[in-house]
């Protein structure tokens, strides 16, 4: 099913999709709150703009020095040309090791190459530690929000899941109940765990050193304790300096979710002492995208969530309705450039209101990119022959005076004769909730001529 | 190797027109009572502020703690806050942490703007120290506090191996059903000890590399 | 029984002998036929300002509805024409943000390198930003007791600026909300959420009909609890589907075009 058909039926449960906007929106409030805390807000996102741009007019020469050193420093480094081989990478080390229990924190990127559900097949145990990933990894559903993954369960659903996989008491649904239990059982796993994964909020080039951002500390906790660090990231996380980290930090937690930093913001640089560090970068689209200039800065992304907050389609249809990895305006953007024909829908799930573009703290001109997906797929053939022919036939009407005004003028004088089932009916998506405008018997062209006398 | 050579040619052949590289120096927002704006800040996501003249008044504040009080094992890794009965020296495998109640440990420096402390490895055997216990809790010197992040790196350099955090707050989660529980999985409580005179600048820049796998408590 | 208009910069010739300026009204497509009482506000508005106003016959829609569509051979023609039905003109003034958004904005795919494109850029403006930042209207002589909800048009507020929008961090400032205010009795109303979309978005509003209707649904609901009488904004295509929402559900809101407002027309 396409976008329009999934919201539809979240829509339906109008109770549930108010709750879930509301839920969406105060994340977007406490943003705002946090943001006007900042004078020199737009600076930094001018700032953040422009360092990514930089780094990908020369992201070659960076991620060489990226390479030799974190190599320096102790790490391994690995780089996968797509997601198929970074999850061999990541399968081929775990094997080495002999680690068939591996916890991991929130990395998109591992959700991008479907890294959990092949690591099972092949006899590894995979435990999400961040508590929403965890909520609906039992769940058995992708997230629905990449920095909020469980933001569409209500507290109630999370108590029921509980009780069935942490016996926790049936009916509890109180939120600090629920989160003691699960600090619980994750605690046992990180304990057990021979192997922790995590993704990568930002690699800096100058130093071999990458940046992990957590509130629930339960990437370093999964890296703290087994030897066997794992860290995936795409290659366009990379940033020049270590000083272009004070940019990034500042914009990220208050873009997110409103706070001023995250709880955690964990600087790797070389493994630990007699730890192992493996660094897989990623490529799987990103350098096709950075040769296109239309939608080269989707690649500024710093994966904050703040385009979904604000969106007002996201919030009454929720992430489920993308059927993408990331959902929302950027997820709209990236994955028509994965699979154009699957994913046709998403640009079009958009009123192009442009408030995702306002709030990105990297200044992705997400809207525009919007509107440039359709240009794509329109000139792809990706469109539904239904649309294609309404635009064609509009066009030729909208190119002759005499053509449009002969339209409008047998509309305004057929359409108020019309018996109403006639003009409300399946036929009609306009009218379903909505009556149709009033057709008035002058056009405004009649009665300014009528003023004024025929003119230009 | 293969795939690095195509990626790299990948990276080049698409390489975008040129672009400079903005400076990043010198700017950020700056506060007139950096302590107060940081122990407001710290307080506002979970943690608390004390400000102590010397070790004595710690361990006053600490006997006061519940957290402290009731705690069964304790790490201290500030030479005389606290009364450890755990050596983290001694202790070979992080796992067994596991139990570690309360831990005191040095923090280098705090950020005013966001509440955060950095705090490195640097005489730390296991870095597992911070995120394992139940409570946590940081010294810093009193006159290290700094406006805001773009200050920081301007103190901190990255030249060899080595871990360093910036500690906001205890840990925290929202992601049931957007509800704030504090004490999500890392440390339930984070107590930062200001210590000493507020007036001097004694924020020290950077980390030294380490050097051994030993390290001895400072 | 139009309102009258203090203007501190009038439309004058700038030399002797020679004409003043003339503006060519860009009235949109569905204002022409479905809302003629809005192109007529703003004849009386200009008119009242003084300014010499044309209306070019040839005119038919700017391509809106096709270039959201992504179907730019069917836009391209109709960019090629307005840009060539409106040469002659000095200013082109319409009342709608998104149409104005369309040409300074979007003709870009279309019309890059042709001559007589950068002029129409800077000669085109949506109404309130024409009387704001060229007329700069300093009063208007008319009365309107009503709460009025000022709905920002997404385009006008996000493309071409007509307000500082919400997510943005700096002085707030709008060229719409002080030209009402200029009215004698005239109450706005401050919505929950003052800059969200209504859900129009052009074909968005048949694809994705019911994402479209629950969002001007919610948008009628917060205008509601915040006291509106009377709904208004730059753009006729939000209000127009407003407004159908607003019959259908038999709410006692009224909808009318900032134009209809500042020319002194009858609720």
């Amino acid at each position: 099913m396409k976008h329009p058909e999934l919201a539809a039926e979240f829509v339906r449960n109008g109770p549930r999709a108010h709750w879930h906007d509301q839920a969406l929106w105060f994340v977007r409030a406490r943003r705002d709150r946090a943001v006007q805390q900042v004078p020199e807000w737009e600076w930094l996102r001018e700032t953040a703009s422009r360092i990514k741009a930089h780094t990908f007019a020369n992201l070659a020469g960076y991620l060489e020095q990226f390479e030799a050193q974190a190599t320096r420093l102790g790490a391994h480094v690995h780089w996968a040309r797509d997601a198929a081989e970074h999850n061999q990478i990541v399968l081929g080390i775990l094997q080495r090791h002999g680690v068939r229990r591996l916890v991991k924190s929130k990395s998109m990127l591992t959700e991008e190459c479907h890294l959990n559900p092949f690591l099972e097949r092949h006899g590894v145990e995979v435990i999400d530690t961040d508590l929403g990933e965890r909520i609906v990894q039992l769940a058995g559903e992708p997230p629905s929000h990449i920095v909020l993954p469980a933001i569409h369960k209500t507290k109630e659903d999370v108590g029921a899941l509980f009780h069935e996989h942490l016996h926790t008491e049936k009916g509890a649904s109180d939120p600090k109940y629920l989160a003691e239990a699960a600090r619980r059982h994750l605690r046992d796993k990180f304990l057990a765990a021979e192997a922790g994964l995590t993704g990568v909020n930002f690699a800096v080039a100058e130093t071999g050193g990458f940046v992990v951002c957590t509130n629930e500390g339960n990437a370093d906790l999964g890296v703290s304790l087994p030897k066997l660090h794992i860290a995936c990231m795409g290659i366009e996380k990379l940033i020049p300096r270590a000083r272009d980290l004070g940019v990034f930090l500042r914009l990220l937690g208050r873009s997110a979710t409103g706070q001023p930093i995250t709880a955690y913001s964990s600087h790797f640089h070389g493994p630990r002492p007699e730890g192992e560090l493996h660094i897989v970068l990623v490529d799987n689209g990103r350098s096709d995208l950075l040769g296109r200039e239309e939608f080269r800065r989707s690649l500024n992304c710093i994966r904050c969530g703040a385009c979904m907050n604000t969106c007002p389609v996201y919030r009454r249809s929720g992430g489920y309705s993308y059927g993408a990895t990331v959902p929302g305006p950027i997820g709209s953007i990236l994955s028509p450039a994965r699979d154009p024909a699957n994913y046709a829908s998403l640009p079009y799930a958009s009123s192009l209101c442009g408030s995702c573009t306002d709030v990105c703290p990297v200044k992705i001109d997400l809207h525009h990119q919007l509107l440039a997906w359709r240009r794509e797929l329109a000139h792809r053939g990706e469109l539904p022959w239904s649309k294609r022919f309404a635009m064609k036939a509009a066009s030729v009407v909208l190119r002759s005076v005499t053509l449009y005004r002969f339209a409008g003028a047998v509309a305004r004088w057929l359409v108020p004769k019309l018996p109403r089932f006639l003009v409300y009916n399946r036929f009609n998506a306009w009218g379903r909730q909505r009556e149709l405008p009033p057709f008035p018997p002058k056009s405004f062209r009649q009665l300014y001529r009528e003023r004024h006398g025929k003119q230009g | 190797m293969a795939s690095r050579d195509d990626i790299l040619r990948a990276v080049r052949t698409h390489r975008p027109p040129p672009a400079d590289l903005p400076d990043v120096g010198g700017q950020g927002i700056t506060y007139l009572d950096r302590p107060r704006q940081f122990a407001e800040l710290l307080e506002a996501v979970g943690g608390r502020c004390v400000f102590a003249a010397d070790l004595a008044e710690v361990n006053r504040v600490l006997a006061a703690l519940p957290q402290y009080a009731t705690a069964k094992k304790i790490v201290s890794l500030v030479h005389g806050a606290g009364a450890a009965n755990v050596d983290l020296n001694r202790i070979e495998d992080p796992h067994e942490l596991e139990d570690v109640d309360f831990a005191i440990v040095h923090g280098r420096f705090s950020v005013a703007e966001n509440g955060a402390v950095w705090v490195t490895d640097e005489g730390v055997r296991h870095r597992a120290v911070l995120f394992l216990v139940q409570h946590l809790a940081l010294v810093i010197p009193a006159g290290a506090i700094l406006d805001n992040m773009h200050q920081a790196y301007e103190r901190l350099s990255f030249a060899g191996p080595g871990f360093g955090v910036f500690i906001s707050g205890p840990s925290k989660t929202a992601d049931i059903e957007q509800s704030l529980v504090i004490g999500a999985h890392g440390p339930r409580s984070l107590t930062v000890f200001c210590l000493g005179d507020v007036g001097q600048d004694t924020a020290p820049s950077g980390y030294a590399p380490r050097t051994s796998t030993s390290t001895g408590s400072t | 029984m139009a309102n009258t208009f203090t203007v501190r910069s009038p439309l004058r010739a700038t030399s002797p002998g020679s004409k003043p300026p003339r503006v060519g009204l860009f009235i949109p497509c569905y204002v022409d036929q479905l809302y003629p009482q809005v192109g007529m506000a703003t004849v009386e508005i200009l008119e009242a300002c003084g300014a010499a106003v044309e209306f070019p016959e040839a005119q038919t829609c700017c391509g809106q509805p096709m270039a959201n569509t992504g179907c730019t051979e069917e836009a391209r023609p109709l960019a090629e024409k307005f840009l060539r039905v409106f040469a002659p003109y000095d200013y082109v003034v319409a009342p709608s943000g998104s149409c104005v958004a369309m040409v300074r904005v979007h003709y870009e795919e279309y019309l890059h390198g042709h001559p007589g494109f950068e002029a129409l850029k800077r000669k085109t403006f949506e109404l309130c930003e024409f009387l704001t930042d060229v007329l700069q209207v300093q009063g208007i002589a008319g009365r309107f007791p009503h709460r009025v909800g000022l709905h920002q048009s997404c385009h006008g507020l996000r493309e071409l600026r007509l307000g500082k929008s919400s997510e943005l961090v700096g002085a707030p400032f709008s060229k719409v909300q002080p030209l009402l205010e200029m009215l004698d009795g005239i109450r706005l109303t401050t919505p929950a959420r003052p800059d969200e979309c209504c859900g129009f978005g052009g074909t968005f509003a048949v694809n994705e009909e019911a994402v479209s209707c629950m969002m001007g649904q919610d948008r009628v609901a917060d205008h509601e609890q915040a006291g509106t009488e009377v709904l208004t904004a730059n753009d006729m295509s939000c209000l127009m589907h407003l407004e159908g929402l607003i019959r259908r559900d038999r709410r006692p809101v009224r909808v009318m075009h900032v134009a209809e407002i500042l020319a002194g027309h009858p609720v």
